[in-house]
C-alpha cells in the first residue's frame, strides 16, 4: 500500500523530471551562438523578420488586400498563433503547419500569386508570424482529429531509413548529447524554426533540417509540403509540448 | 545500437575548402607586410577576441578593441585581421579616426578550419600593435548529404 | 535592394560614444566554392563599407570573402551635433547600397 502510493506519488515527480531534462537544440550551442540567437542586432534571421513585416503590410492580390487589411497587428492577431501549429485545417480535413496555413491565406483569401515553399517571402512571413510567439510555451492543440496524423508521425519518427539505417529516435532519443563527428546531436525539438543555420548561412524552415536529415542517412526526402512532413512536426511538437519558442533561433 | 564510425561516411561540406590555392603562414606573413609596409609589430595594445572552440565555420564572431584615447594626436588608423588557413590571409581592413571615439570593431568571419588569427592595429605614430589567438573549428557533423 | 537591419540609437548627448550595428543581407560567395554543376561560382562579396556623419567619414571597412554572409559590422562614434549618418555599402556586380539615419544630439 505504501509502495503503490509512493509510486502513485512519485509518478508526477519523474514525469515533470523528464520534462526538465528536456533540452532546446539552443542549450547545447556554443555561448557565442546562443549570444548572436538572443541580439537580434546581430541575429540575422532577423532580415527575414524584417521584410517579413513589411510583407505583411504589403498590399497582395487583386483587391490589393494586406495580411494587415484582415489580421490588423501581427503583435496581438498572431501572438501565439505559431505555438499551436501544425493545425487542424477545416478546408482541407488535413492538419497544415504555419508555412501551409500562411501559403492558403495568401493563395486563398488574398488571391496572390502562391508562394512557393522555402521562397524568400514565405520564410520572411513564417518568421515574423513565428517571432510574435517567441517566448510562450508550445500547445499542440487538443484536436483528436489530429491523432492519426501524430501517431503517424511518431511511426515515422522510430522507422529505419536509408542506406544507414537509421531511424530519428535512435539519433534524437538514444544518443542524444552524444557528439555525431563534432557536434552535439540535439533531442531535435522544433523550439526555433524558422531559424538561422550558419550551416545554410540562411533562414530555413522545419522541413529543411527534417529534409537535411534524411540525405544524412542517405534516405529520399519527401517532397516538400509534404503530408510525411506535416505529421512529423506534428509529432515534434507533442514531444516539444510547454518548451519555449525562440523563433527565429540560430544553430550551427 | 547505432556505429558512430559509420555516420562518419557522410563526409563534412567544408564551404570554403579551396580549389588549389590556401593561405599559409607564410602568405599570411606576406599579406600582413602589404598592412605594415614591413614595418615591426609588437605584441600588445590590441585584444583580439573569438571563441576558441568554434562550432560551425561559416559565422564566427569576431571582435577587435584597441587601447587608445582616439585624440587627434594618439589615435588609431587602421585595424587589420588576418588568418593562416583560409583561402586568403586577409579577413577585414578597417580604417579609423578620431571621429570613432573608440577603436574596437566586431564582425561575423568564416573559418575554413582550426588556425591562428592574427589583429593588428596602426597608431597615428606609425607603430603597429596586435593581438593573436588559436581557433579549433569542430566541423559540423553535417548529417546532410 | 538588400534588406538592412540597423541598431542605431536616435538620441545621444552631445560627446557620447554610440554603438552603430548594422546587418545586411547578401550571400558573400567567397569565389572558391564549387556550384551544383561542379563550377566554382564567381566571387560575389561587399567588398566595402563606408560611415559618414556630416559628410566626413567615421568608419570604413575593406572587406575580403572570409567575412561571413550577411555580413554584421559594429563599431563606434562620437555624437557631435545632430545630423545624418550615411551607411553605404559597395561591392561585386554592381553592388551599391545606401542607407541614412537622422542621429539628435542633445546638451
Ligand atoms: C481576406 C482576409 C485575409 C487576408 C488578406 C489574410 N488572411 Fe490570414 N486568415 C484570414 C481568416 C478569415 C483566417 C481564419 C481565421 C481563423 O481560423 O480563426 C485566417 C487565418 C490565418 C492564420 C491562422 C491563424 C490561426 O489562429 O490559426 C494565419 C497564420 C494567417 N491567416 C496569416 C496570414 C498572412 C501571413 C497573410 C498575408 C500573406 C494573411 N493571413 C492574409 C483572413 C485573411
Ligand atoms: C545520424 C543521426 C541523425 C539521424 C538519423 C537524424 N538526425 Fe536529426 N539531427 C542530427 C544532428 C547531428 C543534428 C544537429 C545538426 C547538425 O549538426 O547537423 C540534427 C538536427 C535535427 C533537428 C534540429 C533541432 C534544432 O535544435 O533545431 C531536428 C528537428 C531533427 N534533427 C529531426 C530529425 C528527424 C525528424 C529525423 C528522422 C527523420 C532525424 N532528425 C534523423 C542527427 C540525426
Amino acid at each position: 500500500m505504501t509502495r503503490l502510493a509512493c509510486i502513485l506519488l512519485l509518478l508526477p515527480l519523474c514525469l515533470s523530471a523528464a520534462a526538465e531534462e528536456r533540452r532546446s537544440g539552443f542549450q547545447d550551442m556554443a555561448p557565442e551562438t546562443q549570444a548572436m540567437q538572443q541580439d537580434d542586432t546581430a541575429n540575422p534571421g532577423m532580415l527575414w523578420v524584417l521584410e517579413g513585416e513589411t510583407l505583411w503590410n504589403a498590399p497582395a492580390g487583386p483587391a490589393g488586400q494586406p495580411c494587415a487589411g484582415c489580421h490588423g497587428s501581427a503583435e496581438s492577431a498572431m501572438r501565439g498563433v505559431a505555438a499551436r501549429y501544425p493545425a487542424w485545417d477545416e478546408a482541407d480535413a488535413a492538419p497544415i503547419d504555419l508555412a501551409g496555413r500562411i501559403q492558403q491565406c495568401r493563395a486563398a483569401r488574398q488571391g496572390a500569386p502562391p508562394l512557393p515553399r522555402e521562397s524568400e517571402e514565405l520564410l520572411a512571413l513564417t518568421a515574423y508570424v513565428a517571432r510574435q510567439s517567441r517566448g510562450l510555451p508550445i500547445t499542440p492543440p487538443e484536436d483528436p482529429r489530429l491523432d492519426p496524423a501524430r501517431a503517424e508521425g511518431r511511426a515515422l519518427y522510430t522507422e529505419r531509413r536509408g542506406q544507414l539505417d537509421l531511424s530519428c529516435a535512435q539519433c534524437h532519443d538514444e544518443n542524444a548529447g552524444r557528439r555525431l563527428a563534432g557536434s552535439a546531436i540535439p533531442q531535435a525539438h522544433p523550439t526555433g524554426y524558422p531559424l538561422y543555420r550558419l550551416e545554410w548561412q540562411s533562414l530555413g524552415s522545419l522541413q529543411r533540417r527534417l529534409r537535411g536529415c534524411m540525405t544524412g542517412v542517405r534516405a529520399e526526402p519527401y517532397a516538400y509540403g509534404a503530408l510525411e512532413y506535416v505529421a512529423i512536426e506534428l509529432y515534434l511538437a507533442q514531444r516539444a509540448a510547454g518548451m519555449t519558442l525562440e523563433a527565429p533561433a540560430v544553430r550551427p | 545500437m547505432m556505429a558512430p564510425r559509420r555516420l562518419l561516411l557522410a563526409a563534412p561540406a567544408l564551404l570554403l575548402l579551396p580549389r588549389g590555392s590556401r593561405a599559409s603562414p607564410e602568405a599570411m606573413a606576406e599579406a600582413v607586410r602589404g598592412f605594415t609596409g614591413g614595418a615591426e609589430i609588437r605584441p600588445g595594445r590590441v585584444t583580439l577576441e573569438i571563441s576558441p572552440l568554434v562550432e560551425n565555420g561559416n559565422t564566427v564572431p569576431l571582435s577587435v578593441s584597441v587601447e587608445s584615447p582616439m585624440t587627434e594626436a594618439e589615435h588609431v588608423r587602421a585595424i587589420a585581421v588576418f588568418n593562416e588557413r583560409n583561402p586568403q590571409p586577409h579577413v577585414i581592413t578597417v580604417h579609423l579616426n578620431p571621429r570613432a571615439g573608440r577603436a574596437m570593431l566586431a564582425t561575423h568571419i568564416r573559418l575554413a578550419t582550426s588556425q591562428t588569427l592574427l589583429a593588428v592595429a596602426q597608431f597615428s605614430d606609425g607603430s603597429f600593435w596586435s593581438d593573436r589567438a588559436q581557433v579549433v573549428v569542430t566541423l559540423a557533423a553535417c548529417v546532410e548529404g | 535592394m538588400a534588406r538592412v537591419l540597423l541598431n542605431i540609437p536616435r538620441t545621444a548627448r552631445k560627446g557620447e560614444v554610440i554603438a552603430i550595428r548594422t546587418l545586411i543581407q547578401h550571400v558573400m560567395e567567397t569565389g572558391y566554392r564549387p556550384g551544383a554543376d561542379g563550377e566554382v561560382l564567381p566571387r560575389d562579396i561587399i567588398r566595402r563599407f563606408t560611415a559618414s556623419f556630416e559628410g566626413e567619414e567615421v568608419f570604413a571597412a575593406d572587406l575580403s570573402p572570409a567575412i561571413a554572409a550577411n555580413p554584421f559590422l559594429s563599431f563606434t562614434m562620437v555624437a557631435s551635433t545632430t545630423g545624418t549618418l550615411v551607411l553605404r555599402w559597395q561591392g561585386d556586380k554592381g553592388f551599391d547600397q545606401t542607407e541614412t539615419r537622422e542621429i539628435m544630439v542633445t546638451g
